[in-house]
């Protein structure tokens, strides 16, 4: 049993120091979730088409996903096991997301 | 007979067996709300007409449950980092907030359902409402599921810490890691159904 595992965490290798610095970094990105949701709300006011509505709205919810899966979930320190799954759920949710643009002759939200 | 590599990790992946099975977990999250977004998407492109969000929803509310999921989602790491930094009190306050930050999301969706029904706006009024409902109640599901398990960890779950600390770190990294997931998928639903 010893031959293929190390006795650590995923990760114990960080020292307190290191800890501190991923609080600050915790702290910039909720400031940033913050504003970005103001922003959000704020664009909503405003008289934009529906289509630039709709891609400043998910441009927007984007980052803020980034944001919270690099720094919160680790995504940007992570192993190449779990960007290995990522990337394969990523060709799926792609697959899923296209095909009812594929299949409907209407547009993309144009009734 | 002990599971294995619950806290050490594989020689091979890197990882402990706990953070892979999470990741595959939030895969099949991933392509459930998927389906319903593609649902979504397919209904509304689909209707002659459709409501913009605001003109139905209670914005405000909805904004004050977004800064409250994502105040949860801070809490929650910083409860994984004072585990880190093996300060348990530290980690009971931030797990605390966390599980009192998702009864206070839960509070506010009572209340914007309540308003709703009480208007005689059932899932069954329009297909705005059918999303809605069916969108958002499957989202509080995964509320409630990350409580249930975040409390376990603040109370009677806690008790690995003391003879296992780094066991009982990883167990918070994972349930944080799907905190965060029900995390991202309302920063994604709030604008989409809210605003646009």
């Amino acid at each position: 049993m010893t031959s293929d595992h190390a006795a650590t965490s995923d990760h114990a290798a960080h020292d307190p120091a290191e800890i501190d610095k991923h609080v600050r970094v915790y702290i910039t990105v909720f400031v940033a979730l913050m504003a970005l949701t103001i922003i959000t709300v704020a664009v909503s006011y405003l008289d934009l088409s529906t289509p630039i509505a709709v891609t400043v709205a998910l441009f927007i919810a984007t980052v803020k996903g980034a944001l919270v899966a690099c720094y919160f979930m680790h995504l940007i320190s992570e192993k190449k096991v779990i960007y290995a799954v990522l990337a394969l759920t990523a060709v799926f949710f792609i697959a899923l997301l296209a095909l009812p643009a594929l299949t409907h002759n209407n547009g993309y939200w144009i009734p | 007979m002990d599971i294995p590599y619950t806290y050490q990790v594989r020689r091979d992946t890197g990882l402990t067996n706990g953070k892979i099975g999470i990741w595959l977990f939030l895969a099949s999250e991933v392509m459930l709300f998927g389906a319903l977004f593609a649902s979504y998407i397919l209904i509304r492109t689909g209707s002659p007409s459709w409501p913009r969000g605001d003109t139905i929803l209670d914005v405000p509310m909805a904004t004050f449950n977004t800064i409250v999921l994502i105040g949860s989602s801070v809490t929650m790491v910083m409860a994984w980092a004072s585990l880190m930094r093996r300060q348990f009190g530290t980690f009971r306050l931030y797990m605390g907030a966390t599980v009192l930050l998702g009864g206070v999301f839960l509070v506010v969706k009572y209340f914007e359902y309540s308003h709703h029904l009480h208007l005689g706006e059932y899932p069954s009024t329009n297909n705005f409402l059918a999303v809605y409902y069916t969108l958002t109640g499957l989202h509080m599901l995964h509320v409630i599921g990350g409580m249930v398990v975040n409390a376990y960890f603040w109370g009677p779950g806690a008790k690995l810490y003391k003879t296992n600390p780094v066991w009982f770190t990883n167990r918070v990294e994972h349930s944080g890691l799907f905190w965060h997931f029900v995390d991202l998928v309302w920063i994604f639903l709030f604008p989409t159904l809210y605003l646009l």
